[in-house]
Order: structure tokens, then sequence, then C-alpha cells
């Protein structure tokens, strides 16, 4: 061996971080590590990479990303009755925090609960990850387990009287924070989780939520208007018998985007539905959007939907990649995906994989995705009685993330995400 | 025709199908042909390259062709991103030609071709006479005599046996021969046309294809000219452990329009035989080609053993503006089917269609689809994709449809239907879609579901037995992609859905 060998791609990412040691999830961590070491990182090679450039999110370091102050709007879900958590460039500001403190939840910090030996979440963390690494590998998502600094450990017994809300900061050009999220809903509890704001000028989040039989958990995500932040996030859920997992994210802006969720439907009659509306204007910036979803249907009379809408504009790039697998004997599944583009102009592209795979033949189970432009006979209607082109313009794309936007159950939750996407239209007309 | 009388002989056929469930044994053509055959020695190697080409007496520019192509498909791997799983080939453990030994010298006419490759034929529906339509295809009998007439082109393992209604079609100024007679007829054709579509390093078993092809189809069609009858290839691979590969080049000039079809048996072995086909279309301007193919290749028996596997690489180029080509497909045969007709919609306003119903029965396995490569103004395809999944199959759609930046104004639609019957196979549909442009619509729609319950319910209360009912409601499914098909084909379609899904039920 001599010191002119040139490290992996792996191990220059690794070399950079300084992977945390001891603790409660020891074991855990370990063993994430050997299978990315296994796996290795992505490369536009990789079937699930085809469409999205992995490479930035590869680099040893964080490319450099201006912090963006939105002085033009109040935060998000400013007004609402929540428990506010913040995280500053991936640390947990306390400080600016409320309390953790909530009827039915119990909520710890993972930097600290490492330090402890033994812990609820230790049988938990990674466990969902490991699992979804399968038929398809993620990587990031195994090097978060490993590397993961920060992150919440939240165990929901009753039902919650209120949201908690993960508030993102996102302050130093070069920050790359990695958090990993562990969720457990005891049988029949009840949780809304939200989190906004663009973290870092990296950010590499897991969130592993275990929703036990009859729970209903609802998620509520905007992914800050930072122009120049990257971002991979995974969710993993597992979904018990006669559970309820729903999942909304709005993205607008953001050179790079990956979103993954990976689903396990487990018990009978559960229901997981996930949803997106993404905003893309390549004038501010790249805009590169990806969502790669995994539903796998393992149990009898599953319902699942995946609807994902995206308006792109000025070589804005949107991907979508959703796979709904349903396993032998997992009948009577029903099981929707829709992925649905709107291209503002010529420069921008829709590039998209929607996947079935199906071992059951008592199901029902389907797909569609279109691409194109906006419809030119209601434009000419609104134009004809008088409405001016861009209020036009708006009142089309609004009405086309109609369907993604409905997934919200909460209607003040609904209404607060409606102003945010009016904003953003009003702010990117031409 | 008027509408009448086609619903008049659709009604016809339901019944015809219904017959046929109940009077067939499952594939009709497992026989064998004994007869005395010559046999290039197994494997695979420059050596075998050089015979093939000197056995089909070719100039050296094919030979050199042939090992280039040889050369490079060394250096290459075989694809496994498809969903298929079947044991490792041992390409060395194959003959790359076998052709009976009657053949030896080319026959110069019909009839001084051996009585019993013609028998052969004949048992197969297939009558190398310049007489009729395909006989012995089902409903052949609606038809008034001479007024349609189809051309065969009959391979038999590694070699052409004979083409039919030659001479009237070169009164028409059509050329059809086999491949191997056109590259010493029409070099000049050949040389311009041949790995233009599918080029030599194309992909694994494309290139395969390029180095060993022994025989297949050669179409000219020229300028202005609509093709006086319907052309036909009908391959037949009867020797065993021989892989057959052949090699189809049609090319339509411009304004004209050929129909062409395309069928295949094999034998009952229980040892699985390899074959690779490549076919090539070139359509320029305001051309139009049709092609149909029913691959009946034996699927194996009840338990998976045997059958044939079947990777087939067919692309169409519609490389003038507003040529057309429509891809249609009834996939019942084969253990393993990896295919995907394609179409490169390259000049303005062209059209490119494909119409596929794969049914996969027992233990089968289809991984098939289409591309639509949208790079011209004003480009049209439209996808429509039934598969029929039973026993313990899985059917596999795989697509890919792509609007280039310049393909402005360009439109798909994607419509794949999978139908499940038994809870122990597999439906899988794996879509690619890119679009580049905003002035294109791309639509793809996908659903998956069982045989309908209340359908199968109405059915059996009006007498039908179970199997009966499944083969209606099945063809009922796949009756937009066999409307697509010329008639006589799409009479025999619909038997043989309904034949590959004996068993399937109960």
């Amino acid at each position: 061996m001599t010191a002119v060998e040139k490290q992996t791609p792996l191990e220059a990412r690794l070399a950079a971080i300084d992977l945390p040691k001891g603790g409660a999830f020891t074991a855990a961590r370990a063993d994430a590590l050997a299978r990315l070491v296994a796996m290795g990182l992505p490369g536009r090679r990789d079937e699930y990479w085809r469409y999205t450039d992995p490479a930035a999110l590869n680099a040893p370091m964080a490319p450099a990303a201006k912090p963006f102050e939105a002085s033009d709007e109040a935060p998000l879900f400013n007004g609402m009755d929540r428990v506010k958590l913040v995280f500053v460039d991936g640390v947990f500001d306390a400080e600016a925090s409320d309390a953790p403190e909530l009827a039915g939840v119990e909520i710890a910090r993972l930097a600290e609960a490492e330090a402890a030996d033994i812990h609820w979440a230790q049988g938990l963390y990674g466990t969902l990850e490991t699992a979804g690494q399968s038929p398809v590998v993620r990587p990031f998502a195994a090097l978060n387990s490993a590397a993961a600094t920060d992150g919440l450990l939240i165990r929901v017994t009753g039902k919650a009287a209120k949201p908690v809300s993960l508030i993102y900061v996102h302050r130093s050009e070069t920050s790359d924070p990695i958090l990993h999220h562990v969720i457990k809903l005891e049988p029949g509890a009840e949780f809304t989780l939200l989190e906004n704001g663009p973290a870092g000028a990296r950010f590499n989040k897991v969130m592993e939520v275990d929703v036990g039989a009859g729970a209903r958990f609802h998620h509520i995500r905007a992914q800050g208007r930072d122009h120049e932040r990257r971002a991979v996030t995974g969710i993993f859920a597992r979904v018990a018998e006669g559970a309820l997992f729903k999942s909304f994210t709005m993205t607008v802006n953001g050179v790079l985007t990956r979103n993954e969720c990976v689903i396990d439907m487990v018990g009978d009659d559960a229901v997981a539905h996930v949803a997106g509306a993404a905003l893309g204007d390549g004038a501010s910036g790249a805009f590169h959007h990806d969502d790669t979803v995994f539903i796998t249907h393992g149990a009898e009379r599953g319902e699942s939907r995946q609807v994902f809408k995206k308006v792109l504009k000025h070589g804005a790039v949107g991907t979508f990649q959703g796979k709904i697998l349903v396993k032998p004997g997992a009948q009577k599944t029903d099981g929707y995906q829709i992925s649905q583009s709107l291209l503002l102009d010529d420069d921008s592209q829709f590039l998209g994989k929607p996947e079935l795979e199906i071992y059951a033949d008592d199901v029902k189970c389907s797909h569609g995705s279109t691409t194109g432009a906006l419809d030119e006979t209601a434009m000419f209607y609104l134009r004809s009685r008088g409405v001016p082109h861009e209020e036009a313009t708006a009142l089309l794309v609004l009405s086309f993330l109609a369907d993604a936007i409905d997934e919200i159950e909460d209607e003040a939750l609904k209404d607060e995400v409606v102003s945010r996407l009016e904003a953003w239209l009003a702010r990117h007309r031409g | 025709m008027a509408l009448e009388q086609e619903l008049d002989v659709r009604e016809g056929v339901d019944r015809e199908t219904v017959e046929t469930v109940q009077n067939m044994g499952s594939y009709k053509y497992g026989w064998e042909t004994e007869i005395e055959m010559e046999y290039a020695p197994k494997g695979i190697s420059e050596e075998i390259v050089r015979l093939i080409s000197a056995k089909n007496d070719e100039p050296e520019w094919m030979l050199e062709w042939r090992l280039q192509a040889y050369r490079r498909w060394v250096t290459m791997v075989e694809p496994k991103w498809a969903m298929l799983h079947y044991p490792e080939i041992d390409y060395q453990d194959l003959y790359y030609y076998a052709r009976p030994k009657s053949m030896e010298k080319k026959p110069k006419s019909l009839d001084e071709v051996d009585p019993k490759l013609l028998a052969t034929y004949e048992k197969l529906g297939i009558p190398l006479k310049e007489q009729l339509i395909l006989a012995g295809v089902e409903g052949a009998e609606n038809f008034v005599e001479g007024e349609r007439q189809v051309a065969v082109d009959a391979v038999f393992d590694s070699v052409s046996v004979g083409t039919t209604f030659k001479a009237k079609l070169a009164e028409a100024g059509v050329i059809f021969c086999s491949i191997s007679e056109a590259i010493k007829e029409h070099p000049e054709l050949v040389k311009k046309y041949l790995g233009s579509v599918v080029p030599q390093s194309d992909n694994f078993f494309a290139t395969l294809n390029s180095a060993v092809f022994s025989d297949g189809s050669f179409v000219y069609i020229p300028p202005g000219t609509r093709c006086p009858m319907e052309l036909s290839t009908y391959f037949r691979i009867n020797a065993e452990n021989t892989g057959q590969f052949e090699r189809t080049l049609i090319v339509a000039d411009k304004g004209s329009y050929v129909s062409y079809l395309e069928g295949c048996t094999a034998p009952k072995r229980d040892t699985a035989q390899l074959h690779a086909a490549v076919v090539e279309i070139v359509i320029l301007e305001d051309a139009e080609v049709k092609y149909s193919t029913v691959q009946n290749w034996f699927p194996g028996d009840e338990e998976g053993k045997g059958g044939i596997y079947n990777f087939v690489t067919k692309r169409a180029d519609c490389r003038g503006d507003r040529a057309k080509v429509m891809w249609t497909q009834v996939e019942t045969g084969s253990a393993i089917t990896w295919k995907y007709p394609s179409c490169i919609l390259r000049g303005d306003d062209t059209s490119g269609e494909f119409y596929s119903i794969a049914i996969a029965n027992n233990y089968q396995q289809a991984d098939t689809g289409t591309k639509m490569i949208h790079l011209g103004k004003n480009s049209k395809s439209r996808i429509v994709s039934k598969g029929i999944s039973a026993g313990q199959a899985q059917n596999t759609y795989r697509g890919l449809v792509t609007m280039h930046p310049k393909a402005k104004n360009s439109r798909n639609y994607t419509q794949c239907d999978s139908l499940l019957i038994g809870d122990k196979c597999g439906a899988h549909t794996v879509p690619y879609i890119e679009v580049k442009n905003n002035s294109s619509r791309v639509e793809h729609e996908a659903t998956t579901s069982k045989v309908d319950d209340d359908q199968l319910f109405y059915c059996r209360a009006r007498g039908m037995d179970e199997e009966e009912a499944v083969a209606l409601v099945v063809n009922g499914f796949c009756r937009e992609v066999l409307q697509a098909l010329p008639m006589e084909f799409a009479m025999e379609a619909q038997s043989l859905v309904a034949i590959s899904l004996e068993g399937s039920v109960g």
C-alpha cells in the first residue's frame, strides 16, 4: 500500500465525516456503515439514479450554498398552535425551541439519548431503513444511519393535542447536516408532524416511522425557499393493521432535492398516502426535483395513493420514480399512483418511471402519468372572460396542484400551504 | 369493409374461439419433421462465422461485417436488467447453423423443394403453393379466392426454403426474397440499409445475430408502390440444440406501403432453445409499414421444461417525413420473451403505433414492450399493451417514450393493462417517460386487475364452462389489439389466446 493510492469516492466521503462513536446506537451505526461500504455510493449508471446526478451528494464536502432570508413572508405555520423544535444547521437549538413537552408524546434528542446505555428507540433505529434497502439500495440512507449527529426520538402513546413542528434553519454556507428521526406511534395513537426549512447547504435526513395498529400519522413538510441548497431525504415507514400514514411535501426551489419514501404496509386494512407538489423555476438557480417512492403491500385490503404534481419552468427538471409492489397474498389491494407535470415553457423536462410489480390477482392497481403544457382551452376560457394571462396561469396551476394538496386533511394546514403556493406563483410570473 | 359484415365475422370468431378451446390440445405445433440435417460444429468462433458466410456464398464485405460484429460480441456481457430468470445460456453448447441436407443446392423454384419440407409447412397451415391466402388459418374460407393473397418466405432452421409469388411481386417492382439471396442479388440495397437501424453493436443479442445470422427475409418496396399483396415470413425451428438467428430487413421507399406478417413455431422439446432475431425496417417519406407478429414458439411444458428463449431486437426507423409504422404483436409462445419492437420517429409528422398482447401461462416469462423515440416535429405515437398472466407466469411491460427537445407538438398516448388469472402469477409495468419540450403531450395509463367476477358470472349463467368464459373475457380484454391485426391473423390470434390460457382456470 502506498500513499499515492487513490481513495474511492466513498472513502473520501467518509473521511470528511466525524463518525459518532459509542452509546446506545453503536451496533446499529456499525451495521449501517458496513452496509454502506458493501453498496458504495450511487452513480448515474444505477437504475434509480439515471435521472438524477448524485455527484453533489457524493462529494466529500457540501457545495457552498448561501442561506436565504425570506423577508417578504412570515415563517410557515407561524400562527399555529404547535410545539416548535428548532435545528440550526443540523444542531438542536433549545433556546429557540419550545419545551419538548406534550401530553401523550415523549420527545428525546438523538444526541442526548445516545449517551444512555439503553433506550426504547434502540430496537428501531436503523431497522426500518435496513428493511427499505431491499430490493433497491439507498446508500444515502445507510450513510445517514451511520453518521447522523442529531435528530429526534419521538414516541406517541395517545392522541397528541397539537402538532410537533420541526424547523430547520440554514445559516452557514457550508453546513452539511445529517439528521435522523425515529418516530413510533403506539397502537391507536394520533400524531401530526410538521417540518419546514432548508436545514443546511446540503441536508441528509432520514425519518423512520413505525405506525402501530389503528394509529394515525400525518406529516406535512415544506422544504424551504433556499435557492442553492441540496437535499436528500428518506422516509422509511412501517404501517400496521388498520393504521394510517399520510405524508405531503411542498418543494419550491432548491438546486437539488431527492425525496425517497419507502413504505411497507405490513398489516391488513392499512392506508398509506404520499403526495407532493413541487414548483421549480430554473431562472432563480438550477432546479432538479426527484420523488422516488416505493410502496409495498404485504397484507390484505391495503389502500395506497401516490399523488405527485410538478410545475416546471426555465430549465427546471422534475423526476418521479414510483413503485407499487404487491406481494403474493396481498389480496384486495387498492393501489393508485398519479404523476403529472406541467411544463410552463420549452426548456423544462420531466423524466419519470412509474412502476407496478404485482404478484396477487385480486387487486386493483393503476397508475397514470401526464406531461404537457397548460390546457389551451381552459386558458382561452379564462382570457376571454377578461382574466389577465398571468392570473389565469396562476389559477390553472393551482387547480392542477389541487389533487396533491387535497391529501392534507387539516383545513388550516391546507390553507397555509395554498397561501405559500400562491405567493410563489406571484413571485415567479413570466 | 362494411361495419355490419365486420361485426358478423367477429361474432363468428368468438364462437370459433370457444370451439377451439374445446377441441384443441395445448400446443398443436409441437411435432418434429424427420429430415436429414447438416450441422456446423457446435459452438461459436471466428471459424463458425466464416463457415456460415461461406455456406451462404457471401461476398467478402459481408464476411467482414459479420467478423466485426463477432469481435465486438466477444467483449459484451449478456444484459440482466429484464425481469427474467433463466439458467445461464452456454453459447458454446449450441449449433449455430443447421440446414436440411436437401437444401444444400438451393432449389430454383418451389417445385424443386424437398416434399418433406413442403409437407411441414402444409401441416403448419402455411402451404407454399401460390394459390390462396394463408389456408388453414381459421376464417380463410370467408374470403373470395384470389382477392387476398399472401406471399410467404419460409425459413426452416437456418435457411429459407422458398419464397412464393416472387414473379408477381417483381411485376410491381417489389423485391421479396431471403436475405442470403438479397446479399448476392441486391448488394447495393443491403449494404446501404443493413445495420442502419439496428447497428452491429446495438445490444448483446443483436450483435450475436449480426455475427451468425444465417437467413431471413428481405423486402424492398419501390417508391410510390403499394405492395399488391401481404408479405409474410414463417419461421420454423426444427433441429435440436440449434439456435435460430434470422435477420429481416424491410425497406419501404418514398410513398410506398406494405403489410408484413410473421409467424413462428417450434417442436416440443424438454431442453430450451435460443432464438435471437433482428428485424430492421427503414421507412422513407410518406411510406407506411405494418408489421404483425403472431409469436407461437414452443412455450415449454406445464412444469416449465424446455421452450424457446426468444431474444429479439426489432426496430423501425421512420426516416422520412410523414412515414408511418405500426407494430402489432401477439406473444403467446416462448419460455422467455425479451422483445421491444421500437419506433424511431425521425421525420416530421411521422407516426408510430404499437399494439401488443402478451400471454404468459405456466412458467412462461415475458418482458416485452416498446420504445417510441420522438425526434421529429408533430410526431405521434400510440401504445396499447395487454398483458395476461396465468399459472406461475411473470409478464412485464417495459417501455420508453421520449420526446426530444426538437420534437415540438408531438403526442404520445400509452395504455398498458394487465390481467391476472390465479394468485401465483405476476404482472409488472416498467414505463420510462422522458419529456424534454412543453408543446408535446405524453399520457400514460396502466391498470392491473383480475378477470371480473361479474363478467364471469354472466357467462357462466348462460351455460359456458369456466374456461370458455375466461377465454371470452380475455378476448374482450384484448379487443383493441386484435382489431389492429390483419383479419386472418386476428382470427388465429383469438384462438391462440384461448389455447394459451388452457389449464389456467381451476
